[in-house]
């Protein structure tokens, strides 16, 4: 099965980490993370845990709080599991049963139990290719909170409240905005930044616009499958394995999804990426900062010593940033080109391979409906075609 | 693929189970094993043995109810049309066919000559006169006359035609709107009280005409026009399709006559229309006072098939409608997609993935216009199919309000002869001898006339339902003919568009490989 919009994370088998199932009760998803790993820094060779969301969101804003990790990329967090479309159709569903045909009330709840299933695999996926992310970096991988995420048997949420009255949500609160001021205003030094930085922010508003616009275009081609599926409804067509509705094909469900689940996960990527050039610029506007402090203490002849180092150690996390920062968004931009590739190919397969399919069945119709006192030539008409696929 | 029409008995999905030596796709070479082996050995009873045969053979219900039952046409294993349905396959479903010549503005009763149509399918009518039914008219060149309100649309109508019932083979004229409804005004006066199912006339639209007459040379007023002419072109062709109707001197003079004088009397807001209106609602009204002893089970038990028939139609129809729609609304998400992933691949530093990119936002606008003809599509084969046949059930059902009304004027004759028997009865105790004698003479007089009038009644109602019961023969026929026909043209518009899409893709798949 398809599963990464990123490329193939999970082959390092000195740590392997997925989630082989989940359980969703009422709002909260229970996502079990099952590790196998050959490193002795664990206390066991493959275990598993229950976590939940908000576990997830702990652990990312943790390594983002973490001062080592300023000059990396940290993966974006998964988005919090959103079962309400699926569970307002239902709802609505529900309350306009009385208004529809039998036929028509169980194909729809049919629809809406895959859509809801499909948003359920969808944040199991989003959920474990975060794991998988850190797992795979070699320095995220040996985080502390890391390992505790994946080990540590009881309950998290004690963990959980601490860090937040740690920190108190303090880098995360601070205005986003800030951030694009603050990046653009610096007066860049390194050209390989000063590129990076009109790229990323460039490019980040135009895959927002098409993340946005690509979510659009999956909503039409729900509502038109729905269309059909009432249609098909209506007209009693009640074949067991070929409807109507895939005459149109749940074209939302495989193609345009992959398209747009490939756009929003690298719009919050390139978001992650964007927060390392805010950390970095931030580290640099304190080195200026110190150097423009050791000026004055050097025109009052007070504090120089102190005034030194601070500008010294401004300097040394703001290279060291650099450096870090550096190899990150390189790696960054191959692993982007290598997704978007590997995506964009399975998605033109898809799309001809259900185009296909869709032609063959409406083949199938039309040869059906011709003969509909011929039943058994549009049979084998359609055994045929559907050899085809 | 030939090897799977070989080995029939390779039948995991266990769809279908042939004799051996049964070759159901033969090579193409002298002519398909199928005219040889005969219908004996592809029974049904093959299918029934079969435990997912029946399930999946229920794919049209027997259900009487159901759009495409009533008519089973006897399609000949000799027709040369299923030779070539037969022999033409198996070839994968990418080239099957050659594509409808129009997408965009389909027609509806035209002459579909691509492979698809059965020329049994024409075959059906007893013809009188000898005379086989081969008229085909076309409505088209809408051409705005005058200015401002008192403009109107002119149309083409012209008429091919090799009947001896027509003075020539090809002729045209030109008609406005108002002289359709004035057709259809004469021709339902004349023949919906005696029974006949009088096709109903394209609604009029006062909104979109003072559009068109205002002079809005913009898409919607274009629209409306190409919708109104396919209307009125149905139209024409349903009414002609009838055998009586075609030869109403009004249908002819319709046709046939350069002039016409106009019809007034049709004009929405004029004396003559609020008269229709209230008459209508007048007879809506005794409709439901009619209380009508039925006592032929054919007319409860089709009044009832019309009724869920009217229900099941209006429903697709307002489902097809939000298609369409919702399909206009991919589109211009389509649209404004492509255009975002143009900029978004403007915006990529990689090359290759830049122009990959780019190619996609191409394709994506490629499939947009493919989704608009689609759209058009969807309307004018589905939506404005379903919305004439909503007019029509109520005009037959309109036919069944006469039978009842003929009924009623049967009964109404009875009661009153009845009335004049019991008063000539009565008569007999008057007490004026003299009186007497007139008295009496008069009344056999009524009663003789009332006589004749309740004779009269009955065989009206006597024809009336014999009409009816022809005429709903004809209409179902002509009804199963005409869905499917259009949905067979419907499915080839979206064969076609999933073929072009597969071309699109299949373009692009290099592109995307490409990226390194």
């Amino acid at each position: 099965p398809i599963r990464s919009v990123s490329v193939d994370l999970n082959n390092d088998a000195s740590l392997l980490i997925d989630i082989p199932d989940a359980l969703c009760e009422r709002d909260k998803v229970k996502f079990t993370v099952h590790t196998k790993t050959t490193l002795s820094s664990f206390q066991k060779p493959e275990f598993s845990v229950p976590r939940q969301h908000e576990d997830f969101i702990w652990l990312h804003d943790t390594l983002v709080e973490t001062e080592d990790y300023a000059g990396l990329i940290i993966p974006p967090a998964p988005p919090k599991p959103d079962f309400e479309g699926p569970r307002e159709k239902m709802h609505k569903l529900g309350e306009g049963e009385a208004t529809m045909t039998k036929e028509e009330y169980t194909k729809m709840k049919q629809e809406l139990e895959a859509e809801y299933l499909a948003v359920f695999k969808k944040t199991v996926q989003v959920h474990e290719i975060f794991l998988q992310r850190l797992s795979s970096h070699p320095i995220l991988n040996k985080d502390r909170n890391f390992q505790i995420f994946l080990e540590y048997d009881q309950d998290l949420s004690v963990r959980r409240k601490n860090a937040k009255e740690m920190f108190g949500g303090f880098f995360k609160n601070m205005v986003k905005s800030a951030d694009e001021v603050l990046i653009s205003g610096v007066k860049e030094v390194d050209d390989f930044f000063e590129q990076e930085k009109t790229f990323l922010l460039d490019y980040y508003s135009k895959i927002k616009d098409s993340t946005a616009k690509a979510e659009k275009m999956t909503r039409s081609h729900k509502n038109i499958a729905d269309d059909y599926i009432r249609i098909s409804a209506t007209l009693n067509i009640t074949m067991s394995f070929v409807s109507l509705q895939k005459v149109e094909g749940r074209v939302a469900s495989d193609q345009e999804l992959k398209l747009t689940e490939l756009l929003r996960y690298y719009m919050r990527d390139i978001q992650a990426a964007k927060d390392l050039l805010y950390r970095r610029a931030r580290a640099l506007a304190d080195y200026e900062n110190s150097n423009k402090a050791l000026d004055k203490a050097r025109l009052k002849s007070k504090d120089i010593p102190q005034a030194e180092e601070h500008q010294q150690q401004c300097l040394q996390k703001f290279d060291k940033l650099s450096e870090s920062g550096k190899k990150e968004l390189t790696s960054f931009k191959g692993r982007r080109v290598v997704a978007f590739r590997k995506n964009l190919i399975e998605m033109a397969e898809l799309e001809i391979k259900h185009a296909k399919v869709r032609s063959s069945i409406q083949l199938y119709y039309i040869c059906f409906i011709m003969c509909t006192n011929e039943l058994q030539y549009a049979w084998g008409i359609c055994k045929i075609l559907c050899e085809q696929i | 693929m030939a090897d799977a029409a070989r080995d029939p008995q390779q039948d995991d999905t266990g769809l279908l189970e042939l004799e051996d030596g049964e070759d159901l796709f033969p090579e193409p070479g002298p002519g398909p094993a199928l005219e040889e082996s005969g219908p004996a050995s592809l029974t049904t009873e093959d299918l029934s043995t079969n435990a997912n045969g029946p399930k999946q053979a229920s794919l049209f219900d027997d259900d009487p109810d159901d759009l495409f039952a009533e008519a089973t046409e006897e399609v000949s294993l000799d027709s040369p049309d299923r030779d070539v349905l037969l022999s033409d396959g198996p070839s994968p479903a990418i080239t099957p066919m050659t594509p409808p010549t129009s997408v965009i503005t389909p027609r509806i009763g035209h002459a579909h000559d691509d492979m698809f149509t059965h020329s049994s399918f024409d075959e059906i009518e007893e013809e009188d006169g000898g005379d086989s039914f081969d008229i085909h008219i076309s409505v088209s060149d809408p051409e705005k006359v005058g200015d401002g309100m008192n403009a109107y649309m002119a149309y083409k109508v012209t008429t091919k035609t090799s009947m001896s019932l027509f003075k020539l083979r090809e002729f045209s004229v030109r008609r406005r709107f108002s002289d359709f409804l004035g057709l259809h005004s004469k021709l339902a006066s004349k023949y919906l009280h005696i029974g006949y199912i009088v096709p109903p006339a394209p609604e009029k639209s006062i909104v979109g005409m003072t559009k068109v007459k205002v002079g809005k040379e913009d898409q919607s007023s274009n629209e409306f026009v190409e919708k109104r002419r396919s209307a009125l072109e149905r139209y024409l062709m349903r009414t002609v399709k009838h055998p009586i109707l075609l030869k109403d001197p009004d249908v002819l003079q319709f046709l046939e006559s350069s002039e016409l004088p106009r019809a007034v009397s049709t004009q929405a807001l004029s004396s003559a229309g609020l008269l229709r209106m209230v008459n209508k609602a007048a007879d809506a009204v005794n409709k439901m006072t009619i209380k009508m002893n039925e006592s032929d089970a054919w007319f409860e038990e089709k009044q009832q098939h019309f009724e869920n028939l009217d229900v099941q139609l209006r429903k697709l129809h307002a489902s097809v409608e939000s298609l369409v729609l919702h399909r206009k609304e991919l589109s211009m998400n389509m649209a404004s997609f492509a255009k975002s992933a143009a900029m978004l691949g403007n915006s990529e530093d990689h090359t290759a993935l830049s122009r990959a990119l780019s190619q996609l936002a191409e394709v994506e606008e490629k499939i947009d216009q493919l989704q608009q003809d689609q759209a058009n599509a969807d309307f004018y084969f589905l939506s404005e199919l379903l919305g004439d046949y909503v007019r029509l059930i109520t005009a037959v059902k309109g036919v069944f309000d006469q039978r009842m009304k003929t009924w009623q004027k049967w009964q109404d004759s009875q009661m009153m002869l009845q009335k004049k028997r019991e008063a000539e009865a009565k008569l007999q105790f008057n007490n004026k001898p003299d009186k007497l004698q007139q008295a009496k003479d008069e009344i056999k007089e009524e009663i003789e006339e009332l006589e004749m009038k309740v004779q009269q009644g009955e065989r009206d109602f006597e024809q009336i339902s014999k009409t009816i019961r022809k005429e709903v023969g004809r209409f179902e026929k002509e009804r199963v003919k005409d869905f499917k026909s259009t949905v067979i043209q419907y499915l080839e518009t979206l064969l076609q568009t999933q073929q072009q899409m597969i071309k699109y893709w299949e373009a692009f798949l290099p592109e995307a490989k490409a990226i390194s």
